[in-house]
This record gives C-alpha cells, sequence and structure tokens, in this order.
C-alpha cells in the first residue's frame, strides 16, 4: 500500500479501525478531538459502534462494558480528561479488563493549554489510580509509529487482559507525514475462554475489581505481577541510534525523540559521538537496556517536555553507571534542535574538558 | 400428594446465601429478578452488572454472568456490553448512593440515549454499606449519621426524585416506583420488573424500576418498625407510581 499524507489523529483513528476496534467511546478535548470526529463519521457506516459519552468517566467505563464481553473498544482523551479516567485504569487492571487509551498530552497542569507538552509521562506511567497496577504503554514519535502502534495496542490489551495506552502529545496528533496503513500483522487470543456471554452451558463467570477475602487481593496483586514480569520480558522495545561509540547519549521518548535525532545527526556531523536511546515501550521501561547503554558512555542528557518525569526511570535504570543531565521545557514550551543542539555542545565540551584532564 | 409451594430460581447459585442484615429488602428483589430470569429463560443471555454499596455481590448469589462497576458507572458499562452484544439481556443493579447520587449523571444520559437496558435502583435514602450516611435521596428530617439532628433542606437541599426525572428522558420508555412492604405489594414490584424486563426484551428503551427497600439497620428500627415508616413517611415524599410507560401511551 503507497504512502500517503495524513493527520496524526486520523492516521490513529484509521488503524484502530483497521485493527478492528468494534466500539469508540469519547469525550471531545483539544487537541484529539479529530479521532473522535473520525470515528463519528466512519464507525457508523461499518456498522461499529460509536458514542459521544457524557463525560471521560462514561466513556472509559463503556469501554470496560465492551472489554468484559471480548470486543474491541477504545476511547481517547487528553491530559485533564484522561485525569479523569484514573479510576476506571486501576478497576481495568484489577479486573483485567482489555481496552485501549489513547492519551494526546496537552500543556498542564489544570485545564493547562493545548500547546504539545510531554506533562502526562507520571500520569500515564505512575497512574493516579490506586493500588498496585500498570497499564501498559506505547509511544510513537511519528505518525506511521503512531499507526503502528495502534494495531499493536489492540493487540496487546487482549493478549495480556490489561488497558494499553497509546501516549502521544498534541504535535503528533496535529501534524502531517507520510505514512502507510499495513495489514493488521497480529493473531489474537480466543476470547471465549474467559469473556462475558451468558452462562450458557457454563458456569456463570465474573469480571469484578473487588475482592474482600482475606489474602484474596493480595494473591491476585501477586498474579497481576506476574503477567507485568512476563510483559516486560517479551514486549519491552525501543530505538537505539548512533550508539555503539557514544560518549554522550541522549534519551527521549515521542515527538522528542526524532528531534533528538536530528541533533545526533547535526553533533555527528560535528565530529561528537553522541547517540540516541529513545524508549518505544514506556511500561515496559527498557531499564536493563538502558543500563548497558550507560554502562558504555559518559554521560547521559535526559530530553523532556516538562520537568524531568521519564528523568526519574532513567536515573533508576542507569543506576550510577555514568551521570544523567537533563533538559526540558513544561507545559507548551517546545524543544529546538537548535537549543538541544547548544545543550549537546555544552556538555560535550565538559566531558571533553574532563578526558583531558584525566578525570574521566 | 406434594404441592411444589417453592423452587429456589435456578439463576440463583445453590449455596449464595443472601448475607444481608434482617428487614433489607435486596434480598427480596434479588430473588425477583432471580425468578423472572427463570421465567424468561433469560438465564443463559443475562449479563447482570453489579454496582458500589450493598448491591454490590451479585456474583456471590446469582448464577449469572456478572460485571462489576465502579461507583455510579454500571449503566455506563451495561451501554457498553449492550452495545456490542445487543442480543443479551444486560441489567444494572444499584443503590440510590449508586445511581441516584454519585451515578445520576450516568443514569440520566443512559435514560436520554435510550439505551435498550433495564436499571433497578434500590432505595433505602441513605448509603446503607457505609454504615448510614445521608444520600441524595434522604428525607427531610431523616437521621443519617452525617445528619444527625435530621437532613436540614436549608444546609443539603432536598431529595431527589429518581424515578420521576428519569420517565422524563425521551429515551426512558418505562420508569416506575414501587415499595416492597408487603406481599401485595412485592406482587407489584414484580409486575414492574417483569414490565421493565419486557421493554428491553421488545427493544423498547430504558427500563427504570426505582424500588423503595428498608434499612432497619442504618435506620434504627426494627423491621417491623421500618416498613411502617416507610409507608407512613418515605412514601409520602417518595411515591409509587408509574411515571411513564410508553407502551400504555401506544394503545
Amino acid at each position: 500500500m503507497a504512502k500517503e499524507l495524513v493527520k496524526g489523529n486520523e492516521a490513529i483513528a484509521r488503524a484502530a479501525i483497521k485493527a478492528g476496534c468494534q466500539c469508540y467511546f469519547g469525550y471531545p478535548i483539544t487537541p484529539q478531538s479529530e479521532i473522535g470526529e473520525y470515528m463519528g463519521a466512519n464507525l457508523p457506516k461499518l456498522g461499529r459502534v460509536f458514542i459521544t459519552a457524557e463525560s471521560e468517566l462514561a466513556s472509559i467505563n463503556m469501554v470496560i462494558g465492551a472489554g468484559t464481553t471480548g470486543t474491541k473498544a477504545m476511547t481517547s482523551s487528553s491530559s485533564c480528561g484522561i485525569a479523569l479516567m484514573q479510576e476506571a485504569f486501576s478497576a481495568m487492571c484489577c479486573a483485567e479488563v482489555p481496552g485501549v487509551i489513547v492519551s494526546v498530552m496537552r500543556g498542564g497542569p489544570g485545564l493547562g493549554n493545548i500547546a504539545p507538552a510531554q506533562g502526562d509521562y507520571f500520569q500515564a506511567l505512575k497512574g493516579g489510580g490506586n493500588g498496585d497496577y500498570k497499564l501498559i504503554v506505547l509511544s510513537p514519535s511519528n505518525v506511521q509509529e503512531a499507526i503502528d502502534l495502534t494495531y499493536r495496542a489492540f493487540h496487546l490489551a487482549l493478549k495480556y487482559r490489561n488497558p494499553v495506552m497509546l501516549l502521544a502529545d498534541g504535535i503528533l496528533g496535529q501534524m502531517m507525514e507520510p505514512a502507510e496503513f499495513g495489514e493488521y500483522p497480529y493473531k489474537d487470543p480466543d476470547v471465549n475462554e474467559w469473556a462475558l456471554s451468558g452462562a450458557n452451558n457454563r458456569p456463570a463467570r465474573n469480571i469484578v475489581s473487588l475482592h474482600m477475602p482475606e489474602g484474596e487481593m493480595e494473591q491476585r496483586t501477586n498474579m497481576l505481577f506476574e503477567k507485568y514480569a512476563a510483559v516486560a520480558k517479551n514486549e519491552t522495545t525501543f530505538e537505539e541510534y548512533m550508539l555503539k561509540d557514544a560518549k554522550l547519549v541522549l534519551t527521549a521518548f515521542g515527538t522528542v525523540g526524532r528531534v533528538a535525532k536530528a541533533v545526533v545527526n547535526r553533533a555527528r556531523e560535528a565530529g561528537m559521538k553522541v547517540g540516541l536511546f529513545r524508549p518505544i515501550t514506556l511500561f515496559p521501561f527498557p531499564d536493563k537496556n538502558l543500563h548497558e547503554v550507560a554502562k558504555n558512555a559518559d554521560m547521559i542528557l535526559d530530553l523532556e517536555l516538562n520537568m524531568g518525569q521519564m528523568l526519574l526511570d532513567v536515573r533508576s535504570a542507569v543506576f550510577g553507571a555514568c551521570p544523567v543531565e537533563f533538559y526540558g521545557r513544561p507545559a507548551g514550551g517546545l524543544l529546538t534542535p537548535d537549543m538541544i543542539f547548544e545543550k549537546v555542545q555544552e556538555l560535550y565540551k565538559k566531558l571533553d574538558d574532563k578526558t583531558k584532564a584525566g578525570v574521566i | 400428594m406434594e404441592t411444589l409451594v417453592y423452587k429456589r430460581p435456578e439463576s440463583l447459585l445453590k449455596d449464595g446465601h443472601f448475607t444481608f442484615c434482617p428487614g433489607c429488602g435486596h434480598g427480596v428483589v434479588l430473588r425477583m429478578i432471580a425468578e423472572l430470569i427463570d421465567e424468561f429463560n433469560l438465564q443463559k443471555d443475562t449479563i447482570a452488572i453489579s454496582s458500589v454499596g450493598c448491591s454490590i455481590f451479585l456474583e456471590k448469589f446469582f448464577n449469572l454472568d456478572v460485571a462489576g462497576a465502579s461507583h455510579g458507572r454500571s449503566t455506563c458499562v451495561a451501554t457498553g456490553i449492550k452495545r456490542c452484544k445487543p442480543d443479551k439481556f444486560v441489567f444494572t443493579y444499584q443503590g440510590d448512593g449508586d445511581a441516584a447520587t454519585i451515578g445520576f449523571n450516568e443514569t440520566i444520559h443512559t435514560a436520554c440515549r435510550g439505551e435498550h437496558i433495564t436499571t433497578v435502583m434500590i432505595n433505602n435514602t441513605n448509603f446503607g454499606m457505609t454504615g448510614g450516611q445521608a444520600s441524595a435521596t434522604t428525607l427531610v428530617g431523616q437521621v443519617t449519621t452525617t445528619t444527625p439532628m435530621g437532613r436540614k433542606a436549608e444546609l443539603t437541599g432536598y431529595p431527589l426524585h429518581a424515578a420521576e426525572i428519569v420517565a422524563k428522558c425521551d429515551g426512558t420508555a418505562y420508569s416506575a416506583r414501587v415499595a416492597i412492604t408487603d406481599t401485595k405489594n412485592i406482587r407489584k414490584a414484580k409486575e414492574a420488573l417483569k414490565k421493565a424486563f419486557e421493554i428491553q426484551m421488545k427493544g423498547q428503551g430504558f427500563a427504570f424500576v426505582e424500588v423503595l427497600a428498608a434499612c432497619p439497620t442504618n435506620w434504627h428500627m426494627k423491621p417491623a418498625e421500618a416498613i411502617e415508616y416507610m409507608e407512613n413517611v418515605t412514601e409520602t415524599v417518595h411515591p409509587v407510581g408509574v411515571f411513564k410507560d410508553i407502551t400504555k401511551e401506544t394503545i
């Protein structure tokens, strides 16, 4: 299939339909409303379900309903809207309800603004919901990857019976670039072993998140964390670029990753040994892989459109193997290639000086 | 010759003993629902949605598939289920704290969308499971743990009349309030539930049954006193009646 010029939000919606999404439940919020608009215009034509719900609370709980029947369903929202869904994410993880959530980040905190930002890394990864739980979180850096990861999100949701979030930002949602819609590449598991369908010639089933008897919730949480370990083992993905001899390694997720990649090229042209490590799965975070990279590097520069959120996971992965610096701008402030390049030059000079002084 | 006078509904689990307080209305309503599911032969096609409160443990009693919902969101979960499995029989079982307080927005919008589901709301005018705090339907003057001097309208407003408001929604096909105060009224309540089931089976719209039920523990009354209180006080504020029935209107 040939490449075509497509807007990020529309690409996600089209990929979801192609992935077999049967139901979309959503509530409008900038900068992702095009997803709901595309779904509203197209799902009914296909005989599938589209509802503009009364709130984000309602949207995600409708996704839960569909998910309990093993039906592929999704919602999409942004920052403050995703905040309202946190209780449901926790419940979905506990009850093992699949579902896909697209989060297109805007500036925050509060109502913030509608500029692109990455301030919802904690929201997606560290949760606002209660208890020990984990969303699977996928982070696309361009429109093509948004399509491919949307396919993957639907597959992983069913494979692990867990909510999967596609964490994009306003840049990706709003920009157009060439991309192609390949065939949905996954074979999804049979849901009939667990989905609710009525107790027809089988014992009644329940999918609930309340587990009161003593020890039951502890046992369940342990079971969930065994599952998360399997997710980490099987599904961790990341991009490595120019890392073999890199003294300074940039870490970045989402759209910042592609800006950082451009900076790596520029730095290489200027004779600086700079590379990029970009997590694609944020949970599972590629911590072991990053640690190996850090062991061979002199310094890591973490770049984010926030005040330093993935930074905690980067530091935790690096675990002292090399120094970690941070450069970020919050709430709509963008990191341009020039700004990052300047920071790279400054840090690289420090590394050079230290090398000359025999410190490293 | 022996005469069969009672048969445990197939839709109740054989060892699913009700765990409610003496005089509580939940068990009566749950059994009526199970009887109706048996009568309509719906067991194999039913998905029940529980809620938060004393209405939560459906899977402990029903021999039915059950989806659990967070507080106030049962009708959303039901919407998601019914929309992708329209051939299933889908009902929510909620209390006044769930359907009329934290989840009333969801109740109203589900009614406005005319979802083909059935909602049963037990109204005992307080948050029973958490120990008897005031809810949206608590009567003015009613003593609860959060209104120890009685609910004062000037401080916390007036009780919400769920069945009447739901009846105003265009997507509602049936909305009624019943009270399970005695055998006669329990039979009437079952008729209302039966109607609400048939409405869904015929795909006529949203069906809502509000059941006034006693909560003797939190009302600090003996079961018999609680029934008297319902008849003499609760029903004067939340009157029983059918507030909408499109099957009657079309005749």
